[in-house]
Order: C-alpha cells, then structure tokens, then sequence
C-alpha cells in the first residue's frame, strides 16, 4: 500500500509541474499586458511605461525563462508581481479565502445532500419519488449556472428579506409546504396503501400544526430551539443513530451508549453556557474533540466486548450530532441581533462578507452564512444532480448483485443488508467522481462570484486574463489544478483502500 | 458491446416465422433503435431538441435558407408598449389576452431591437458551437483513446499522462485562455478549440471499452491474419464502441452549451457584434428587474437544449446497454 501510495504521489507531482508550464505559456501568450501603456500618448511618457512593465514582467526574455524565473520563486513561496506591480501573494491571501469556504461548503453539502437522495431514490426505484428526483437531477444537471445565480440573488434575496420583516406564512404556503413533506414522508414509508396513507395523514397535520405556531409566535423573527427541542432533537438523534448502525433495539448496549452520549451533550449544553456566549473558532474545535472522545469512551465503556464497534459509532455519531445541534441553537438565537445590525436585511446578495463587520463569534458566523446560502445553493445544485445520479445508478447495480441476495437470503436485517453490504460497496465509484467534480466546482465558483460581485480568486483570474498577467493566472491554477491533484490523488488512495483490486494490480 | 448481424428477439411476432419458431429476427440496429423509441425521456427530447433547431433556424434563416420572421436581430427600432412581450399564450376566457404572436413576441431590449430575433440568433450560435465541440471532442477522445488502449505500453502510458495533465487543468480556465487567444476569429474557431479542451472524459471511457474489446477473439483473429493495426482499430475496434461514441456526443454537446455560456457570460467567448445565448444573458443582466424578460428568454432555450440534449444522450445509453435495463424490451 505505502509503494502505492508513494508512487501515485509522484506521478501526480510530475502531470502537476508539467501542467504548470502548460498554464504558464498559455498565461503568458493570453494578451498584451502592455496594451494599457500603450494607449498613452506616445513620447517619453509612453516609452517610460512601456519599460516599466516591460523590466518588472520580464517581458524581453523568452518565455521559458520566464516560467523557470517563475517556478524557481514559486518553490520559495513568492509568486511574483502583477502588471501594476502588486504582489501576487498579498492578493492570493486575500482571495482564497472567501473562495475555499464557498467551494468547500459547496462540495460537502452536495455529497451528503446528494448520496443520501440518490441512496433513498434507489431504494424506492420507480416509485414517485424516484421518478421526481431523478427528473430534478435531470433538470439541475441542465441549468447554467450564472443564470440560476442571478435568478437567486434578484428573487431569493430580495423576497426572503421582504418577509422576514414580517415573518408571517399564509395558510396557503403552509399547506403547500406541509403536503410536500407528507408526500416525502409517505414515499419513504414501505407497506400497503394503508400506512402510506396514514402516514401521509399525520406528517401533514403535524406540519400544518407546526408551521402554523412557529408563524402565529413570530418565531420566525426571534428564531431558537430551547432546551426542550434540544433534547428531544438529541435523543431522536440516539435513536436514528443507533438504528441505522445496529438496529433497533431499546437494551441494547449501543442504544444505551448513543443515549448517554445524548444525555451528556443536552447536560453539557446546560453548563457550557458561559463558554458559549461569544467562544471563537479553536474553542468550538476544541469542544468537537473533546465531544468525540468522550463519546468514544461511553461507547466503549458501555460497548461491553460484542458491541463494541457499534456501540462506539452510534455514541460518537450521536455527540457530534448533539453539538451540532447545540451550534444551530446558538446560531439562530443571535439571528434577531444580527438581523439588526444589517438593517433588517440579513441575507446579503453583495460580496463575501460584511466590510469591517464587529460582532460576537455567532454574529459574524452568521454574517458568513448570510452572505455564503446563496452562492452556495446555486454551486450546489448542479454538483447534487450528478452525486444524485450517480449514487441512484451505482446503489442500484450493487443491490442486483449476488452477494446481496446471498445477505438477504441468510436472513440479514434489510438495514444491514443496504448499509453493510450494499452501501459500502455502491459509494466505491463515487469516490472517483468526487476528483471529477471538485475541477467542475472550481470553475463554477467563478461564475458564482462573479454574479455575486465577490471580490476573490474568480475576479483575480478574470482580470489576469483579460490583461494577459500571468501571474495571477498562475496563483489561481496552483490553488486550484492543487486541489484538482488532491483530490484526484485521494480518490485513488480511498479507492485502493476500499477495493483491492486496485492497489494489487 | 457485442455487435451480431442477427439476434433473435424476446418479442414473438406470428407474422414472419423463421424456421417454425415464430421468432422474427432484428439486427443489433433494429434493436438499438427499438429500445430507443420506447424511452419517453428521449423521444421528448428529440422532439424538443428539434423543435428548437427548425424553429431557430427557420425563423430567421441561416444562409442560403430564408426566414420567415420579417425583422432583423441587429437593427434598431420604435419601442412598443415598453418592449413587453406579445406572445400570449392564454387564452382570453382565462384571463389572458388570447392565443396571439403579436408585433415583438419576445419582447424588445432598450432600444427597439426585436428580441425573438435576437434569441434566435443566438440559439443559432450556440448550437453551431455546441455541434463543433461535441464533434470535435469526440473524435480527438476517440482517437486518443483507441490509440492508447490498444497499443498499450509506452504509447498508452504518453496519452495517458497527456490526458491526466488536462484534466489537472480546470476546464473554465483551460477554455477561457484558448478562447481569449482564438480572439475574434469567429464561431467555428471557438467551436475547435473548446473541443480540443474537453475531450478528457471521452478518451477515458473509450480507452476503458477498447482495453476489453482488445482481447476479444476476433481481435485476435484478426491480428493472426496479419491485418494492420489501423485497420484492425477502425474495421473491428471502433464499431464495436460506436455506442459509447454516439453517447459520448451527446453528453460532449450538453456540456458544451453549458461552458460556452459560461465563457460569454464572463466575457471569454463570443465577441460582440455576433452573439449567442450566454452573451445575450450577460448582456442583459442589469436588466432583470425592468425588462425581466431580456433575462428570461435566452434561459429558457438554454435550458430546453440542454435537457432535450441530456435526455436523448440517456435514452441512447439506455438502448445500447440494455444491462441497466431501464427500458425493457
């Protein structure tokens, strides 16, 4: 495995430096960076400019020189200058930022939003649900992207701040989006028409029950879960958990686990409250590590010697899942005050953040989520279509297979049957689609930040090509052909660990 | 996939009796093009797909075919009614104006140009672009892919690092710079370059498919009766993958339209005077709150082509491998 690897790194380096000079010659041949001067009028003035940019570019040597001037500073960390003599690396810090969170919240989202729909939708095949996702995907698949982008920031936006003005949904809208859920709800049921029904039934009453007090109390103003939610959200969460890893069983040692570690994060979200007011980020990372090893110590202590293995991932799955919870709380009682502090008008449609924004650590996270959801949502859609495709067209090869009737005809759980035999099996294939994917997202992310007038890599690489400056080309394809290779280079790794085959060959 | 003159069908037929069986037989053609016709998805979509070209290209003509729209999409004119669009779909009893064409159907941008007009040109350009790519796209994957799985070694190992490095290269910045430096040298140059960018995902597939094809008997056969490698490559090889090639277009041509109304929209691709649907879009975008419908139009062709497109492209992977069998028979 460790020659495998060692020898699939240093193939990636070598496509990757020979990419580099591809990019560069092309960079350099893009246009005239002297097109500017030379618009002024001629005479010493023109002349001076001329040599100027002429001396800082290096213009008058040829251009592999010019790349190995390049590749030699860019091994020390100095990417060089611009046409106007800026640094490249002061404008790369200020860009990569705002984009990698974009990209980053873009990618993980569609994964899991994506393989989740793509698994359900392959387990009902041809039911309704099926039928609409996939027609969904089809239609994400087929939007461009600037145009939905656009649609999102002019509608989206501007409406949803309307409303929350005053938050009051019409009874209408809750019957609509309380039908919705029900039909989801009544597509995941299995079972005769009977139970369809019922359950189609009451997810509906509860919706329109649900939506019609959070309207009438205003909570959609003031928003919060409260302690009691909390705990109920924790401990459904136990129980999901604990389900989905070992079935469910009300004494078994890991649903006995999974509530503990419920129990303990509903008890820390109690104490902690001092810590919570205004944490920062490293305190937040802190609690994450500190909830998983707890966790694993309750699952392992409660485990017992057969269970261990289950009772330690429903423990930690459902800590994590508590916190995380516990975070949206936070998240969502400072929404009021922020809401304030922008006027009224919390979701933004203008750049990556609010200029000079001073808040406590929930404020200005949820400045970032404000102004992230929609450029978000846009790059997301077309990368959940293909995760969503995919996943349905690989889970349902896998579940014709012969070992998987060979489970379910030893008399497995379903449950074990999809997510121990056909599930592992049926995400190998995405794991390579993720590499794909991830070049596809980036570029994406240019159009994105240019509809939302984003001041980061996708405006530093427009205006590199549109002044034939290489430099800062060639910033944009080191973070972003980096990131191609990373993924790339991961995908084969997870890959040869997951299937043999592979790493032997 | 592989291709008999003859199969016999599941489905019996009394009319033409082979040998008393009541069996009739279908080429691998008539197959393909059976499972084809039965998946609704893909009839709608060549429907739709060409509903699209004869309607752009009728209306405002291309080349030595006259138009029956009577306005051109570059002259200026009197603004009516504020550019609204005419076309009325609803009829009057619902409230609607009637079913109507009208003067400007799709409306007129800020100073009087005649908006159908002008989203028909468009959708002329983009298709052209669209055809070149996926065409071009195709034929260098094929190639390289061919090449590379059946020769194996030294060669295959070259086309494969050559195809790793573009991949490394993120297709909008890839496309953008060879669209920059084609400059203003027309449609069909972007066209060929675009394709010369994003042929990776052909190559791969057909390298995968040629590498089992490869062992197959008849390859071997043929290669004991010394027939050349070229020969052998495109008289017994490449038929055998036309399947994934015909997918392989299609999916080539949807992205296609995708990237270059992106690269327009940015500002990279089509160059004004000519135009096509992203350039239109980008054009127009400050427009969307007073003239909604210089931003709604382009869209929506957009994205009539590119479903209609994706959804021919699955109806054929579904008729030449029937594995996943979707369509049954």
């Amino acid at each position: 495995m460790l020659a495998f690897i060692a020898r699939r790194l240093f193939v990636s380096a070598l496509v990757f430096l020979a990419a580099t000079a591809v990019v560069f010659v092309m960079a350099a041949n893009v246009g005239d960076p002297l097109a500017e001067a030379r618009q002024l009028p001629s005479g010493q003035a023109q002349e001076a400019a001329i040599a100027e940019i002429t001396e800082r570019m290096n213009l008058d040597e040829p251009v592999f020189v010019r790349y190995f001037r390049w590749l030699g500073s860019a091994l020390t960390g100095d990417l060089g200058v611009n046409v106007t003599g800026q640094s490249v690396n002061a404008m790369l810090e200020n860009a990569v930022g705002a984009t990698l969170q974009l990209v980053l919240a873009a990618t993980v989202l569609s994964i899991v939003v994506g393989i989740t729909i793509g698994v359900i939708s392959a387990l009902r095949q041809y039911s309704g649900l099926d039928l609409s996702v996939t027609f969904a995907a089809f239609l994400f698949y087929s939007l461009p992207l600037f145009w939905v982008a656009t649609l999102l920031k002019q509608f989206v936006a501007i409406d949803l701040n309307n409303w929350l003005a005053d938050p009051k949904l019409a009874l209408w809208v809750i019957g609509l989006i309380a039908l919705f859920v029900a039909l989801f709800c009544a597509a995941l049921v299995v079972g005769d028409r009977r139970s369809r029904v019922t359950t189609f039934v009451v997810a509906f009453v509860a919706m329109c029950a649900l939506l019609w007090a959070l309207s009438e109390t205003g909570w959609f103003a003031d928003p919060g879960l409260g302690i009691f939610v909390i705990s109920l959200t924790a401990v459904a969460g136990a129980i999901g958990f604990t389900t989905l890893f070992s079935g469910l069983d009300w004494h078994s040692p890991p649903m006995r686990a999974a509530m503990a570690a419920a129990i303990a994060g509903i008890a820390s979200a109690l104490l902690l409250d001092p810590v919570l007011r205004d944490p920062n980020l490293a305190t937040i990372a802190l609690l994450a590590v500190i909830t998983a090893g707890v966790c694993f110590a309750i699952g392992w202590l409660l485990g017992g010697e057969l269970y261990r293995r289950s009772a330690v991932q429903s423990a930690v799955f459902t800590g994590l899942f508590t916190g995380a919870v516990i975070f949206t709380d936070r998240l969502l009682q400072s929404f009021a005050s922020y809401s304030d502090m922008k006027g009224g008008r919390p979701v933004s449609t203008i750049g990556s953040g609010t200029p000079n924004f001073q808040g406590t650590f929930w404020q200005s996270g949820l400045d970032s989520v404000g102004h992230l959801a929609l450029p978000t949502l846009a790059l997301m859609l077309i990368s959940l279509a293909t995760y969503t495709r995919y996943t349905r067209a690989s889970m349902l090869e896998v579940m014709n297979q012969d070992y998987v009737r060979t489970a379910r005809a030893k008399g497995l759980p379903e449950r074990a049957v999809v997510t121990r035999h056909s599930l592992r099996n049926g995400l190998i294939p995405i794991t390579t689609l993720t590499a794909y994917d991830i070049g596809t997202v980036m570029g994406g992310a240019v159009v994105t930040e240019t509809v939302f007038g984003w001041r980061a890599m996708g405006r530093m690489l427009l205006d590199g090509i549109n002044q034939g400056d290489p430099m800062p080309i060639m910033a944009f394809f080191l973070v972003a052909g980096g990131a191609i290779v990373a993924f790339n280079m991961l995908a084969d790794i997870a890959y040869g660990f997951l299937d043999p085959r592979i790493r032997l060959s | 996939m592989r291709r008999t003159r003859t199969k016999p069908a599941q489905a019996p037929s009394g009319t033409d009796a082979v040998q008393g069986m009541g069996v009739r037989t279908r080429t691998q053609g008539q197959l393909v093009l059976r499972r084809f016709i039965r998946h609704k998805g893909a009839v709608a979509g060549m429907i739709g797909l060409g509903a699209i070209v004869l309607l752009a290209v009728t209306s405002i003509g291309a080349g030595p075919i006259p138009g029956w729209w009577p306005k051109d999409f570059s002259s200026t004119g009197t603004l009516v009614d504020g550019g609204k669009p005419t076309l009325s779909l609803l009829p009057g009893f619902l409230g609607g104006s009637g079913l109507q064409i009208g003067e400007h159907p799709f409306g007129q941008d800020n100073v009087g140009r005649d908006y159908f007009a002008l989203t028909m040109r468009g959708t002329q350009v983009s298709l052209v672009i669209a055809f070149i790519v996926g065409i071009v796209a195709t034929f260098v994957g094929t190639l390289v892919g061919a090449v590379a799985g059946y020769f194996r070694g030294k060669s295959e190992a070259a086309l494969m690092r050559l195809t790793d490095l573009v991949i490394t290269i993120p297709t909008l910045l890839f496309a953008g710079m060879v669209a920059v430096m084609a400059g203003d040298r027309g449609i069909v140059v972007l066209g060929l370059v675009l394709g010369l960018v994003t042929w990776t995902p052909t190559a791969r597939l057909i390298r995968g498919e040629v590498l089992s094809i490869r062992e197959k008997e008849f390859v071997i056969a043929a290669r004991s009766f010394g027939t050349s490698a070229r020969r052998i490559i495109v008289k017994h090889i490449l038929p055998n993958t036309v399947g994934i090639i015909i997918v392989s277009v299609t999916l080539a041509i949807a992205s296609a339209i995708i990237l270059e109304s992106a690269l327009s929209f940015l500002g990279l691709g089509v160059q004004p005077p000519d135009t096509s649907l992203g350039r239109i879009i980008s054009d127009y975008q400050n427009a969307l709150t007073v003239r909604p419908w210089l931003f709604y139009w382009p869209g929506l062709f957009i994205i009539g082509i590119v479903l209609s497109v994706n959804f021919i492209g699955d109806g054929l992977r579904d008729a030449f491998d029937p594995r996943q069998n979707r369509v049954r028979d």
